[in-house]
């Protein structure tokens, strides 16, 4: 339809547009996908020439393994993490989400619009006396404390986006199941929480992805090398005399591997917490 | 009433939590920014002593070239970036709801959005490297000396800002793919028969009227820029001798590395201050909606 005004010279030039902007974006994670599978020797003759290429699996092998780094314990670690910093603040957030979407009192708005602006933060801004908060509290260097943080760190957001979509169901079945004698927690725990699940799925999505790929957080909490997350190890992948491109391409490959699955498979519930922001 | 009161229970967890590990620290850094480090009040001195660190600001780069410091480097990056972010997403978004492929590009362009940061920061440095990248050995074909873009001072900072283009345009494309889905297909077909040509129609009906959107990837990319960390941190570390030092690389070091947490907070409040003033029309705008 859209394409009725256009002649057929303008359709090729905008098709080799989008697919010379594709092969740009490409080319970089084909690299590194590249490095992952070839031994070292190919990789230094440059991973774009194809006149000798012998697959290998080793360097996923070394990086799993690796004597200083395993990115094996790694994943399991940002397991630890990023499922209950998950858990815990979308559910605190909603709950909260619920009682500003429902519920006003004095002050209220004001409260709600302070929370918001919590969500411009950069980390930066609390590094240093939350440092001292955990280490007066002997949580540094432990996944309770990080969980802790991420939780706090991730209500804002989510909040702001449980509300949005609370206060868009419609009234009235709430007001029905009140007049019944239903409590208020009766009512988000039945009626409300079952019908935002996409609004939950959204931002649980969300929430994990960006607790996985956090390294700033890590790097100041977490110092002990068993305890570090996937996202600290892939640095130290790099070797100690000369760069071992493999090795660290492989890591590389295996921690974003969690995200892009995740989106894979929740890609609806992944854009829809995106576009939130501009479309209700 | 008792009915009532329990409602409190909604609030509280949530905001227990925000106070103590978010707005405590905060008004703390805030506290920390306008002290001493033997903790006597300071007034303004400490932002005036920052202000003033070649790390920071240095004037001697406008006769010698990079380092400018961290400050002028976020600046840098932000111009370039931001015009660059609009374009290309509303560009890409436009093209490719009528290209052949489309959704496969959009998904491969889309990568770099789900790609942790310091993965994308490998990435870069992977890219960039004198005798392994692709980069480097591509633009050797045109006589461009061949040599790690990272390692170069002159080259180290715009390395970077490409590379978080790369990451960073598909937040832009999806926005505006989704603003595209708003405008009702009658507009372009009435368009149409009136004989406007295409380019007519992208500048005169499809940028006015995603005008809301460009308001949020303008803010966003503003505060992804001034936060950007991850990926300076693992490609260059600031380097080479902080040609491509940032702001949020530059507080970590002061706090972390040099153990001067007044300075650390004057940085970070810095940063929260634009971050806050930026956010505050697309606030606005969000809030109107309600």
């Amino acid at each position: 339809m859209r394409m009725a005004g256009r002649s057929v010279s303008a359709t090729f030039v905008l098709h080799a547009v989008a697919w010379l902007i594709a092969l740009i974006w490409l080319v970089p994670f084909l690299g590194v996908f590249m490095a992952s599978i070839s031994p070292l020797s190919e990789v230094s003759r440059g991973w774009w020439k194809f006149d000798s290429f012998t697959p290998t699996f080793k360097n996923y092998i070394g990086a799993w393994n690796h004597p200083a780094a395993p990115i094996s314990r790694g994943m399991l670690n940002s397991l630890k993490i990023a499922i209950p910093a998950t858990i815990f603040p979308v559910l605190m957030a909603s709950i909260a989400a619920y009682g500003f979407a429902r519920f006003s009192f004095r002050g209220s708005n004001f409260l709600f619009i302070v929370v918001v602006a919590l969500m411009t933060l950069p980390q930066q801004m609390i590094a240093v006396p939350l440092f001292r908060i955990m280490n007066q509290l002997g949580a540094v260097d432990s996944y309770a404390g990080l969980t802790v943080v991420h939780s706090a760190w991730g209500i804002p957001w989510i909040l702001y986006f449980m509300r949005n979509y609370f206060s868009a169901l419609p009234i009235e079945v709430e007001e029905a199941a009140k007049v019944d004698g239903a409590s208020d927690w009766r009512i988000f725990l039945q009626i409300v929480m079952p019908m935002a699940l996409p609004a939950v799925a959204s931002s649980s999505v969300l929430q994990f992805m960006w607790v996985w790929s956090d390294f700033f957080l890590a790097l100041i909490l977490i110092y002990s090398p068993t305890k570090l997350l996937a996202t600290q190890r892939v640095p130290l992948l790099r070797g100690v005399y000369h760069v071992d491109w493999g090795i660290l391409a492989a890591g590389s490959i295996i921690v974003m591997a969690v995200p892009i699955i995740v989106f894979a498979l929740m890609q609806r519930y992944y854009i829809r917490g995106m576009v939130g922001w501009v479309s209700k | 009433m008792g009915q009532t009161r329990g409602r409190i229970f909604f609030f509280l967890p949530a905001l227990v939590l925000l106070a103590v590990f978010v707005v405590y620290p905060v008004a703390n850094t805030v506290w920390l920014s306008f002290q001493t480090p033997d903790g006597e009040f300071a007034f303004f001195r400490n932002y005036a002593d920052v202000l003033s660190e070649p790390e920071i600001v240095d004037l001697r780069g406008f006769k010698r070239g990079f380092p400018y410091g961290a400050l002028i480097h976020n600046i840098i990056w932000i111009v370039i970036h931001l015009p660059l972010t609009v374009m290309l997403g509303l560009i890409l978004a436009v093209i490719l709801r009528d290209v052949k492929g489309g959704v496969l590009i959009k998904s491969i362009v889309f990568l770099g959005m789900v790609t942790p940061m310091v993965v994308g920061g490998i990435i870069l440095r992977f890219l960039f490297d004198g005798s392994v990248g692709i980069l480097p050995s591509f633009l050797a074909l045109f006589g461009v000396k061949q040599r790690t873009l990272t390692a170069h001072p002159d080259t180290a900072l715009f390395a970077l800002i490409a590379g978080s283009l790369w990451l960073w345009t598909p937040f832009s494309m999806v926005l505006y793919s989704a603003g595209l889905e708003t405008i009702p297909d009658y507009v372009y077909e009435a368009a149409v028969i009136d004989g406007a040509s295409p380019l007519r129609i992208f500048f005169l009906i499809t940028v006015p009227l995603l005008r809301p959107v460009t308001g949020v990837v303008v803010t966003m990319t503003f505060l992804w820029v001034l936060k950007i960390f991850d990926i300076v941190f693992v490609a260059t570390m600031g380097g080479p001798g902080g040609a491509s030092n940032v702001l949020a690389l530059q507080m970590y070091m002061y706090a972390f590395r040099e153990f001067n947490p007044n300075a650390a907070a004057v940085v970070a409040t810095f940063l929260m201050i634009v971050a806050l003033v930026v956010s505050i029309p697309t606030f606005r705008a969000l809030r109107g909606d309600n």
